[in-house]
């Protein structure tokens, strides 16, 4: 590890890790809209896979990643509509309905892609845009300013999220739904439409966050691709206790995380490569169990709602 | 609610299951079209292979056998409130274990190392879903979560082990490298039933299980405390019923039952531990309970089924090359449908309702 200076190292490590939160960010960020209404969607990691292979496979037909965002993130509203109709219509159990959900996915995801592709091989994503002026400011610009526009918008995202549920009417009705969805209904906000509308968008944006890793990251598929990020992303909502800010900070600590094993790899540091990857699950089941109190958790979480019942 | 008689009820359970079914299979055709393949004939090798001959039948029984092992230890957690998602990692633990100690003690007698290399993999995967079991009671993490990313840790220990430390001398003087253990010794493989084909005594063994849990559950005090945790874990509490404990030991024998049948698997299908070991059972097991309503001995026949849909899958992939990962697919649709019309078992009054209201 000579040739790389201790400092390119560490801004190397820093920079890789923004890119990595991007996935978790669009994901978690989704999810926490479903959950904040009521809804717990399981399948996250399944809908993260068919983006992903949504994403790859219209920007190797028409050469053009942008329509592959846009396909993935169709493909992941769908789904997260068929979630919704389960759980929300169909009052099912929603931990069980969202393993279906994955095991669908997985399923699906791998039929196609031997169908379809069979082979590893490479399609056409976004290059780094780096930020005029920005991108030049020694140390800091190459760690934050030299992304594809998925990085960038994923950290605007959070931002935006803390506004739309905070300070806007929709906001206010999503949680409300989430925590006393009796009184919801008694001052007329149609608790399963918000319901709706949040499982929804919760799968876009996991479609949005499987095209980042085909897409906006490597560029190709492989089978298993999301490779557990969408249960994470599920584990970060709660790790950042369903607040944008939260889950900013949990996806940052888990990509850096990443990254530093990343790095390890990279570097040749001998460190069996089974254990590096084994880190960032480990990680998780700690952060659970240290954050995790219910407390903060919203009160209808996984409760289906009937009106008759109130 | 007006109280239905017992014989409409299970029968009106078998249709929403057999519906659900066909539902699955209806839009798995749709699927067969998307591989753009003829889902007549796509079906006919599917459903016509795992019938039809003494080879069919006897390794749809031989993929029956971790099915129902790991769909009772399913039934367990469910009914006592808890989802356990772990039975890949915990199957890997108890192969893992299992295999170790088999392959530690070469020269024990048969009579003593059999039990004790099924003994230490049940012991292994009890420990490994017990500590989601304890999170979840001691620092309510959610244990489909925890369960998820120990499946993870372990396929990840699985590789390691069989890379490295525990790797088939065999494969490294020959300079193969295949990543698996050596041979278990040979006197302690399961018996198979039928000469000739892999069916082992695994089975008989997974069904004398089925009929003790169902009296564990349904007979005992524990069993009982265990159903009302699940049923109701504030009135559990109130009647002094340790709910957190019972968690607990719910997923110490979903784990246990998991371990017991990758040790099985080990001892009466492969002979060693391998790559790919669990291939997915931890999740068939999950839709067996269910469709097994979550009863043992309903578990039995639903294992079968979903054994021979699962070779018919791998049948189906040789005779007309559509890929064997539809069967996931088919079981995920199984899963939902099954889970949204229990609305209509719970609920049949709704049912009527609306037709009622339609009628007006």
């Amino acid at each position: 590890m000579g040739a790389i200076s201790g400092q390119g190292v560490i801004a190397g490590i820093l920079a890789t890790g923004i890119r990595l939160a991007a996935p978790f960010l669009f994901a978690s960020l989704g999810e926490m809209f479903a959950q904040r209404s009521g809804v717990f969607n399981l399948g996250l990691e399944g809908i993260m896979m068919m983006g992903a292979f949504a994403g790859f496979m219209t920007s190797l037909g028409t050469g053009s990643p942008w329509l592959g965002v846009l396909a993935a993130i169709g493909v992941g509203a769908a789904l997260g509509l068929l979630m919704a109709f389960i759980s929300v219509t169909m009052q099912a159990e929603q931990g069980i309905s969202g393993i279906g959900l994955h095991m669908f996915c997985w399923g699906l995801s791998g039929l196609l892609f031997r169908v379809y592709l069979g082979f590893i091989t490479s399609c056409k994503g976004f290059g780094p845009w780096n930020i005029p002026v920005l991108s030049h400011i020694p140390v800091l610009g190459p760690i934050l300013f030299q992304h594809n526009w998925m990085v960038y918008f994923s950290l605007l995202l959070v931002p935006v999220s803390w506004f739309v549920l905070y300070r806007t009417t929709w906001g206010l009705k999503v949680r409300a739904v989430g925590t006393t969805p009796q009184a919801a209904d008694t001052l007329g906000v149609n608790v399963n439409a918000i319901r709706y509308q949040c499982v929804v968008l919760g799968g876009a944006m996991a479609g949005l966050a499987g095209a980042f890793l085909t897409v906006g990251q490597a560029n190709m598929y492989a089978d298993n691709i999301t490779a557990g990020r969408g249960f994470i992303a599920v584990a970060l909502v709660y790790f950042g206790r369903w607040s944008p800010v939260g889950i900013l900070l949990g996806s940052l600590l888990f990509s850096m995380m990443n990254a530093l094993q990343l790095w390890i790899q990279v570097l040749g540091i001998s460190f069996p490569y089974e254990f590096a990857v084994i880190m960032p699950y480990v990680m998780t089941i700690a952060a659970l169990a240290v954050a995790v109190r219910r407390v903060w958790a919203p009160t209808a979480l996984g409760k289906p709602f009937r009106r008759e019942a109130g | 609610m007006k109280k239905h008689t017992g014989a409409s009820d299970s029968l009106l359970q078998i249709g929403v299951l057999v519906g659900a079914l066909v539902l699955a299979l209806l839009v798995g055709a749709g699927l067969i079209l998307l591989a753009r393949a003829d889902p007549v004939t796509a079906y006919k090798a599917m459903f016509t292979g795992p019938v039809s001959g003494r080879y069919g039948i006897t390794e749809s029984l031989v993929k029956a056998t971790p099915l129902l092992l790991i769909g009772l230890g399913i039934i367990i957690s469910f009914r006592s409130g808890i989802l356990n998602i772990g039975g890949e990692g915990q199957m890997i633990a108890g192969s893992l274990a299992g295999a170790a100690v088999a392959l530690a003690l070469p020269n024990w007698p048969a009579a003593a190392l059999l039990p004790l290399t099924m003994v230490v993999g049940v012991l292994a995967g009890a420990v490994w879903g017990g500590i989601a079991g304890w999170l979840k009671a001691r620092l309510s993490v959610n244990e489909i979560l925890s369960t998820v990313m120990l499946n993870q840790i372990a396929f990840q220990l699985n590789l390691y082990l069989i890379r490295g430390p525990m790797i088939d001398p065999q494969e490294v003087a020959y300079g193969t490298g295949c990543p698996q253990t050596a041979l278990l010794p040979r006197s302690i493989w399961l018996p198979r039933i039928i000469r000739g084909t892999r069916f082992h005594w695994g089975l008989v063994i997974a069904v004398a299980f089925a009929v003790l849990v169902y009296i564990f559950l349904w007979r005992t005090i524990i069993g009982y405390r265990m159903r009302a945790s699940g049923a109701g874990p504030q009135a559990a509490r109130a009647a002094g019923i340790q709910v957190e404990n019972y968690q607990i030991i719910a997923m110490a024998f979903a784990g246990g039952f998991a371990g017991l049948a990758g040790v099985v698997e080990v001892l009466g299908v492969h002979h060693r531990v391998l790559e790919g070991l669990s291939g997915g059972y931890g999740f068939s097991g999950i839709v067996v309970a269910l469709f097994g309503r979550l009863h043992p001995l309903g578990c039995i026949p639903a294992s079968i089924v979903f054994g021979m849909l699962t070779l018919g899958a791998d049948m189906m992939q040789r005779a007309v090359s559509i890929p064997a990962a539809i069967v996931m697919a088919i079981q995920g649709l199984v899963v939902l449908f099954v889970v949204a019309s229990d609305l209509l078992i719970r609920r049949p009054d709704l049912l009527r309702r609306r037709q009622a209201a339609a009628r007006r």
